[in-house]
């Protein structure tokens, strides 16, 4: 389906809303969730239960100086927000949150956001080696071994959902759940797919570029109000991509029986976005190389079975 | 003389990748102002040097121009986390030099007092220990605990942290049944909370990944080091201040003394959960044996003990403090030497910390639970 | 065999995560722990330290204090400066000045217990800020008592 420059600027205003919105409701709801499991309130103050938070938390962090560390190479540490933010963008137009609600109907649309996910990897390296820092440095390089042992899983899982509804484009996975959802056929998949987008998007308990406990901010150390604050923003809008991707693969998408489509849609990615959320305040940290063998020796062997058994049952 | 790093550790040309990576004073895993230089290879360390010093405050040498009763809140303040056991080692040190008796009933109420607060050190240990590797929610759910632990002994002395509680012969003031009512109600609802705290964490598949055969203490080392504590009962030797020279009334309760072997964390991590079971059923025995009577025997308002000299150890949580004190019979003392646990079990972490990824590193200075203002003093 | 225990450590594992999650939950849905200060107050044990005050006499509201200056002198810190002179027609001295330095008071409680009439106790402060620091190294203790002077 072709696209007019018109609608490609309404969509694109439409798109940043939407990601400023879902920013502000993610860092309230992870505050408050965060509080809730630890026997307290998160924030209160400002705004009825802390509502207004995050918009007091955005002009604070605006306010703040922009500060470029000595030696650092200075291109390449403003350009690393930006490399993180601006491929969010165009990995949100083929995403369908109704049935008629898409920006753009791509017959490839899978494949150009799974491609657009790997910048964000590039973002953090840039940042890291940008910084001076060797413990920036140390954050980077940890992400570039993470994304490297966790796409092939998650292609395999990606591509066995491909298999069985026989297209790209997210609308016809969709639709292809009419009679039962994915999930009731693959749970393991499902699984696999969940640890998968933890590992992505970079959350405990694999939050190994930003942890905070050793390295002291990981790939962000020296970065200062609103450096620190797009690379939030990019973390939670790929928060956003990744559970909508697991909504529309194995939830059914828009499917629902009483209220409208797109309000199915947002329950079933909230609701995922809680579960990322509870597994980054219960569990603690894994270690860099027991991660790097969990994604070997464990989950590829394990998709790769899956995909062999989907693929001879559905041959049959 | 600076207070730089030795050169060795500026730029100078290599013909390797290693680096020098500084594990700084503000680090958020090292507990207090410590700073390690590791020299890394990648993420492996290959040689750690821990440089002290940052939170010397020159105690020993204060307590020459104070009186021994001025001495006091100097010491709890070595050791905020064990403040009570600090305390106790001062006053049964000074009464042990001038022979002065102490009433049962004090001794009972001195014996509650620092085991509430070794197991309040042992619940910030292990919200600490989880935080290092990464789990924010126990650290909270165990300061839920401590506050208790905390209103308990505020309800007995007035303080929070630095209890400056005990005098020489005794208590300064009198004990009434509700706070011994109110210790034995947390005893009994904290039995039940333990088990949340196994649920959550002990049995936790990426907890055992993360602390089993890391950061193993060879029973040999550990005597060669000079390790105390849990530390050393993590690696075999059933070594407890308590059972060896007993003190403070600790020969009447009948208490176990856990040991594990296998020397890494976990083991550590286990003898510290099982010190609460066993901290639990001394105060509980305390409680339902303590008798009636005065809380503090008469002794001159001013100390001046006899001359010669005095050697006092009491069990930490975090190992075996004595304390050394020579008299020359006037009212301040003459020397004063705090030979504190955590300057010996920090000296085995350049040891373990040779060949570790850097996680592992944080994970073993987090389970040898050193407070860093005991070991600059 | 090899494959039973990779199997069976897989699966033990995921269900210690499981009972992980099952007590975050608990802890969501249960009451929090949080004294919403200062919209609530936490109760004050009887014993609290805040910042010590001198006492007057019940009879005469004059300063019990009468300047030993035995709680100068066993301060650990030296945060107590204490003079007095005697009024006209009295037979003991009473305190007309007691400076507390409470930027150096470590609330030991020496002062307290070591003073011989009782005349220092406890206040029950704790919410205490100012713009001007010398309002607490030169702490006037005397100002809200009746002075015989």
């Amino acid at each position: 389906m072709s696209i007019t420059p018109l609608h490609l600027l309404i969509y694109l205003a439409g798109i940043s809303a939407l990601v400023g919105l879902n920013a502000v409701i993610l860092v309230w709801l992870e505050r408050k969730v965060a509080g809730h499991m630890q026997f307290r309130y998160g924030p209160m103050e400002v705004g009825p239960h802390g509502l207004l938070q995050t918009l007091a938390d955005g002009i604070k962090l605006v306010s703040k100086q922009l500060l470029v560390p000595n030696q650092a190479d200075k291109p390449l540490f403003l350009m690393a927000p930006i490399v993180s933010l601006v491929p969010i963008f165009v990995a949100m137009m083929p995403l369908p949150l109704g049935e008629t609600v898409q920006a753009w109907e791509l017959n490839i649309g899978l494949l150009l956001i799974i491609a657009l996910g790997l910048l964000n990897t590039l973002g953090i390296l840039l940042a890291g080696w940008g910084s001076n820092n060797k413990y920036a440095l140390l954050g980077g390089s940890r992400a570039v071994a993470q994304i490297l042992a966790y796409k092939i899983p998650l292609l395999l899982c990606i591509l066995t959902i491909i298999m069985m509804a026989g297209s790209f484009s997210l609308r016809d996975i969709a639709l292809a759940q009419e009679d039962g959802w994915y999930v009731l056929y693959q749970p393991l998949l499902f699984i696999i797919y969940i640890v998968a987008i933890t590992l992505e998007t970079n959350r405990s308990p694999f939050d190994f570029s930003e942890a905070e406990s050793e390295l002291v901010a990981g790939f962000h150390t020296e970065y200062s109000g609103m450096g620190f604050s797009l690379f939030f923003l990019a973390e939670y809008s790929y928060m956003f991509i990744a559970s909508a991707l697991a909504s529309i693969l194995f939830l059914g998408g828009w499917q629902g029986p009483l209220l409208p489509g797109p309000v199915w849609s947002l329950i079933k990615l909230y609701a995922i976005i809680f579960l990322l959320m509870w597994f980054r305040w219960t569990f603690p940290r894994l270690r860099i190389d027991q991660m790097l063998s969990f994604g070997w020796k464990i989950l590829l062997p394990v998709t790769l079975l899956n995909f062999l058994v989907t693929a001879g049952v559905l041959a049959l | 003389m600076s207070m730089a790093a030795p050169l060795t550790y500026t730029l100078e040309k290599r013909d390797n990748d290693n680096f020098t990576l500084n594990l700084g004073p503000q680090h958020p895993g090292t507990h207090g102002v410590l700073r390690v230089v590791l020299q890394m290879d990648g993420e492996y360390i290959l040689h750690a040097d821990p440089v002290l010093g940052y939170g010397h405050r020159m105690q020993e040498k204060i307590a020459e121009n104070m009186t021994y009763l001025q001495c006091l809140p100097y010491v709890c303040r070595m050791d905020y986390l064990g403040a009570m056991s600090y305390n106790l080692a001062w006053v049964c040190a000074v009464e042990r030099l001038c022979g002065f008796e102490v009433p049962e009933r004090a001794e009972h109420i001195r014996v509650i007092a620092t085991e509430l607060n070794r197991m309040a050190s042992h619940l910030l240990w292990w919200g600490a220990y989880l935080l290092d590797l990464g789990a924010f929610t126990p650290f909270l759910q165990a300061f839920t605990d401590r506050e208790q632990i905390l209103d308990i002994l505020e309800y007995l002395t007035g303080s929070r942290l630095t209890y400056c509680y005990f005098r020489f012969g005794g208590l300064p003031d009198e004990v009434d049944d509700v706070f011994l009512e109110r210790t034995m109600s947390f005893v009994n609802g904290f039995r039940k909370r333990l088990k949340n705290y196994h649920d959550l964490v002990t049995g936790n598949v990426i907890f055992h990944h993360r602390s089993k055969d890391v950061g193993v203490i060879l029973p040999f080392d550990a005597a060669a080091y000079g390790l105390t504590g849990p530390i050393l009962r993590g690696s075999g030797f059933a070594y407890d201040v308590r059972k060896q020279e007993p003190y403070a009334a600790y020969e009447r309760f009948d208490f176990i003394v856990p040991t594990e072997t296998s020397g890494d964390c976990l083991a550590r991590y286990n003898v510290r959960m099982e010190e609460f079971v066993q901290s639990m059923n001394i105060i509980e025995q305390a409680v339902n044996t303590i008798p009636e009577g005065p809380v503090r025997s008469k002794v001159p308002k001013t100390i001046k003990p006899p001359r010669g000299e005095v050697a006092m150890a009491v069990e930490t949580p975090r190992g075996e403090l004595v304390i050394y004190i020579v008299s020359d019979g006037s009212k301040k003392p003459y020397r004063v030497k705090f030979r504190v646990p955590s300057f010996a079990n920090l000296s085995v972490f350049a040891r373990l910390a040779r060949g570790q990824l850097l996680a592992d590193a944080l994970a073993i200075l987090g389970s040898l639970d050193m407070v860093i203002p005991e070991v600059d003093r | 065999m090899i494959e039973c225990c990779y199997i069976k450590d897989i699966i033990r594992g995921f269900a210690s995560l499981l009972v992980g999650m099952r007590v975050t939950m608990q802890n969501m849905l249960s009451r929090p722990h949080t004294v919403q200060w200062p919209r609530e107050e936490a109760p004050l044990p009887p014993r609290f330290r805040g910042h010590i005050t001198v006492l007057p006499d019940e009879m005469t509201r004059y300063p019990k204090c009468f300047a030993c200056g035995t709680c100068a002198r066993n301060c650990p810190s030296g945060c107590i400066t204490v003079s007095g002179k005697k009024p006209a027609g009295a037979r003991k001295k009473v305190a007309n000045s007691f400076f507390l330095d409470f930027t150096r008071c470590s609330l030991c409680g020496i002062c307290v217990e070591s003073c011989p009439v009782g005349a220092l106790d406890f206040s029950r402060h704790y919410a205490l800020a100012d713009f001007d620091g010398r309002k607490f190294q030169e702490m006037d203790l005397l100002q809200d008592l009746v002075s015989p002077f």
